[in-house]
């Protein structure tokens, strides 16, 4: 791949990759992959039982053999980059290692096979686990409270900002607006907007931060609550946190943290300690359950006293006898976000993973986190445009300033790492930063690997120089080169049709509904 | 620790090249009266052994050995052995959401095939590739038909979950959506169409049923959509049960499917992870909430997929996004993936197997009272009124290992205490069915 390179790529090489259709244009009528158990009990006539409402045809649903299906899923899985290959750097997405036993233990009978309805008195075990889950997550944020009930971060900022409604509420007004930085990721404002919330935008400051002045002329008796990211998703803290608090409570809004980035503090900082009133996790982020290309992810929210009577039902409680119990009663509460209790397998493996790591651990993993984005500061800042110089925690955020004169901009400079072996780092997050190169290594990576990213984005930034066309094109060297994403959204094809029937989906019918 | 991978002398060394004395100089940032200085009261650190007795202890403490006939929106399948030796590939459970298609072309292909396999079994034209589960999803479904037809209200069956209405209900109140129920046929456990007709107002967006309803009956879906329809509302069928699709015909005549996969393969495991969807006529593409999955070319016109139509998402949109939503249950819908083509057309033989052990255990079990809503065909769930109370008759079976039907009381106080929804499926056995059916007598 000699003329694809100006440097070396030491992480990568290019090897038979082999293709595969898709899973309907494999299929021939009279495979099967299955076998029914024997039928113990009389055959019955569907057509007699269902009437009108039988169904007799399952149109394209593929018929194949098992030998196929297994090839078919492992071919499509030699096509994905992922953490057991290399590094994510992808910024505010925290893509560490996800221990294996995790998986493990969260596949255990008398875990996976719990039916949400069977008698608590034949549940304890699996109350246990959310037991011992929410207390140790409620010293980790400093916090009162928790639901464990929310699926993901934005399912956790809906249920976090409805607590904030129902305590103003409660107070006798909801109050009218939601501020958020432009800094914010792009949920907190949908969050606020379906809670029944007006989003104010709150300028960042020359340095990238909460502009304390621009806040106290904000903050007036309609501000429900700041919605704040810390550290900040430019990956520094917010040292005047204290003084953001002190701004709202002031005039009765709330704090609500986007804990998106506690990988940053957990077992150094907590947000209850400095002034925060209710925050989510992610435990696919900072606790290390899996990413899945793209979920489940699980959002518990942790909140102080005063929002505790407002947590969705059910609530996690013990009765006197000393069993756990799931506790109905609870006026106040803003009811239900989702059907029983959470992600639970996802609570298995968020505990797995505290479990293997104690105290001791989880305070080295912040650490770590922290020093490897300083390594890649200190070993980058050299070639790429540092946009705000306060100092980093478990993130740096660069941006393609340099590079962009010769055209080359942080998404070309993204995909050309996918030649390096790499996954690209967030591209164009945060919002402040023009051309943002969001980078988090995770305490994940070894020096080793840190060294080969460094070597290779330092690479890129010389191409860049010498050959930016290399850049601006790549990747080079993926099964496919870029991907027409425009036509995509045009005419979208969003299944498969035998080929007789396939026509994109006409463009009028669906611009009537924009 | 041992998912750390430096040594001493490598943290050394890099505090070094940055320049900084000690790892706490990187903390300096953080104001000195916020710094924790004490160890986090979480327990102690594990060894990979432990870990596992641990969680061997936490299993051992759950209904272990019991049949069960519990359903009621979490069902229990036979899962083929594929599922897991899929989603175990470090490359599907370690990828991120596939922002860079060029490297993410296995879980796009996946999602391609679980949108074409979803419209293909619901019956409509488009599929997202996940929501967070069945409740929220209905619930997105019905904040969706507020959008398409800018009308307000919902009008809702009260045979849908219960839990689903109950999330509705939180979704709906900050949307200012007005939501009426309508009750049931007492004779079919079908929704009444004639109060259903008469609670469609000018300002209705939409109706919501479930089809099989929370009863396990198979809900008219024809006559329902016709009702909507001619008043100008959308029709959003829910569906808990995905298994049905095998031999139940699809509702067609929605705009909306909202469902739960749930049974396509992922384990009951507490209430979730699951797979909600949504799938709907391709006219009401702009307002669909999540992720879609979309086959493009790349430069050298080879076919391949992206995530598109992102403008209707909250990294674009902001504010004006159709949801939220962002992380969904991308491996849960592989595991549906796989499940839904090892079994692929013969979906109708497992779903008959279904029909045939629920009508056995109907017959059996229902010997002990009477199965209610029998004007109406079923799928695999039977409502059993029995002679004495659901909560006594559920203490005598768990003393013989068995985990009766859930009690009905709690969520439809006019059946009383003696009412239970039981469910049975290809994993049941006619030795169970047999065996409670002798406690029951
Ligand atoms: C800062 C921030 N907030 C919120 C979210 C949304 O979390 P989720 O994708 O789990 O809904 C993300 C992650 O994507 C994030 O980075």
């Amino acid at each position: 791949m000699g003329d694809k390179f100006v440097g070396t790529p030491k992480k990568a090489s290019v090897h038979v990759n082999q293709n595969e259709d898709l899973i309907f244009e494999k299929s021939s009528p009279g495979k099967k992959a299955y076998r029914l158990s024997e039928l113990d009990v009389p055959a019955v006539d569907a057509a007699a039982l269902l009437g009108d409402a039988v169904r007799t045809d399952l149109g394209v649903m593929p018929e194949l053999s098992e030998i196929e299906i297994v090839r078919h899923f492992t071919r499509l899985s030699t096509w994905n980059y992922a953490i057991d290959l290399g590094m994510f750097p992808l910024g505010s997405c925290t893509m560490k290692y996800n221990g294996r036993v995790n998986e493990l233990v969260a596949r255990l009978e008398g875990l996976a096979e719990a039916h949400p309805y069977q008698p608590e008195s034949l549940s304890q075990g699996v109350l246990e686990i959310m037991q011992v889950l929410s207390d140790s997550l409620l010293d980790i944020t400093g916090m009162d409270s928790i639901t464990l009930q929310p699926a993901a971060g934005a399912h956790g900022e809906f249920t976090g900002i409805l607590l904030v409604r129902a305590y103003h509420e409660s107070k006798g007004n909801p109050r009218k607006k939601i501020l958020i930085p432009d800094s914010a990721h792009g949920t907190n404002p949908a969050t606020a907007a379906v809670v029944g919330y007006q989003v104010q935008n709150l300028k960042s400051n020359a340095e990238g931060m909460v502009d304390l002045a621009e806040l106290e002329k904000l903050v007036d008796e309609d501000t429900a609550a700041l919605m704040l990211t810390n550290p900040s998703t430019i990956g520094v803290f917010e040292s005047e946190i204290h003084k953001i608090a002190d701004i709202l409570h002031a005039k009765g809004a709330l704090l609500y943290m986007d804990g998106a980035n506690m990988n940053a503090l957990v077992g150094k900082v907590r947000p209850g300690d400095f002034g925060v009133d209710v925050m989510h996790l992610n435990l696919h982020k900072t606790f290390s359950t899996p990413h899945g290309g793209g979920g489940p992810g699980s959002g518990p929210v942790a909140c102080k006293k005063i929002l505790e009577p407002f947590l969705p039902t059910p609530v996690l409680a013990t009765k006197n006898d000393g069993t756990l119990t799931l506790d109905y009663n609870r006026p106040q509460s803003v009811g239900r976000v989702r059907a029983w209790y959470g992600n639970f397998g996802m609570f298995i493996r968020a505990l797995a993973y505290i479990l293997a790591n104690g105290p001791d651990g989880l305070r080295q993993t912040t650490e770590d986190a922290v020093l490897n984005a300083n390594y890649l500061r200190a070993k980058l800042e050299d070639v790429f445009d540092l946009p705000f110089k306060t100092a980093s925690m478990h993130e740096v955020v660069f941006s393609d300033k340099l590079q962009a004169k010769n055209g080359v901009k942080t998404g070309d400079m993204g995909k050309r790492l996918l030649d390096y072996g790499f996954h690209a780092y967030t591209v164009s997050f945060p919002l402040i930063v023009a051309g943002a190169m969001m980078i988090e290594p995770t305490e994940s990576e070894s020096r080793e690997e840190l060294d080969l990213l460094i070597d290779a984005l330092r690479q890129i930034a010389r191409e860049a120089e010498e050959n930016p066309e290399l850049v601006k094109t790549a990747p080079h060297t993926t099964r496919l080169r870029r991907l027409d994403e425009t036509t995509a959204a045009r005419k979208p094809i969003l299944r498969w049709k035998a080929p007789a029937a396939s026509t994109p989906l006409t463009p009028d019918t669906a611009a009537k509904e924009w | 620790m041992r998912y750390l991978p430096k040594s001493p002398s490598d943290r050394e060394a890099m505090l070094a090249d940055i320049g900084a004395k000690s790892i706490d100089d990187l903390f300096a940032t953080v104001p000195a009266e916020y710094r924790l200085t004490r160890d986090l009261n979480v327990p102690r650190q594990h060894g990979e052994q432990e870990v596992i007795e641990h969680f061997k202890a936490f299993a051992e403490k759950n209904a272990l050995g019991y049949a069960s006939f519990l359903g009621a929106g979490a069902y229990r399948h036979y899962r083929p052995v594929l599922i897991d030796t899929v989603v175990s590939r470090g490359e599907f459970l370690t990828s991120y959401t596939p922002y860079q298609p060029e490297i993410a072309q296995g879980t796009l292909q996946a999602l391609f095939e679980f949108q074409t396999m979803i419209c293909e079994l619901t019956g409509m034209e488009i599929s997202n590739a996940s929501m967070y589960d069945g409740s929220t999803g209905a619930a997105e479904a019905v904040m969706m038909a507020v959008r398409v037809t800018g009308r307000n209200g919902a009008v809702v069956a009260r045979t849908v979950h219960p839990e689903y209405r109950e999330v509705l209900t939180t979704y709906a109140q900050h949307q200012s959506i007005p939501k009426t129920e309508v009750d049931y046929d007492p004779a079919t456990g079908r929704v009444d169409l004639a109060k259903l007709d008469a609670a469609i107002t000018d300002d209705t967006a939409c109706v919501l049923i479930q089809s099989p309803n929370f009863f396990g009956t198979i809900e008219d879906v024809a006559a329902i959509a016709e009702i909507a329809h001619k008043k100008g509302a959308l029709l959003i069928v829910s569906i808990a049960e995905a298994i049905s699709l095998g031999i139940v015909k699809p509702p067609v005549e929605a705009d909306i499917v909202a469902m739960e996969a749930q049974s396509f393969g992922v384990p009951v495991g507490y209430g979730g992870p699951y797979c909600g969807v949504i799938a709907c006529k391709e006219k009401f593409l702009r307002q669909m909430p999540g992720r879609l999955a979309g086959e493009t070319k790349d430069l050298d016109g080879k076919r391949g997929f992206v995530l598109t139509l992102s403008t209707r998402e909250q990294h674009i949109r902001r504010e004006k996004a159709t949801s939220n939503i962002c992380t969904n249950q991308s491996l849960v819908a592989l595991m549906v993936t796989v499940f839904l083509t090892v079994y692929g057309k013969g979906l109708k033989d497992l779903a008959e197997q279904n029909l045939a052990k629920a009508h056995y255990a109907a017959q059996t079990i229902g010997g002990s009272g009477k199965v209610l809503f029998g004007g109406a065909p079923r799928f695999n769930e039977f409502v059993l009124q029995g002679s004495k109370t659901a909560e006594a008759a559920n203490a005598a079976l768990l003393e013989k290992k068995i985990v009766g039907g859930l009690p009905l009381e709690r969520f439809y106080p006019e059946l009383g205490p003696n009412t239970s929804l039981w469910c049975a499926t290809e994993l049941t056995t006619r030795a169970q069915i047999d065996a409670a059916a002798e406690v029951l007598k």
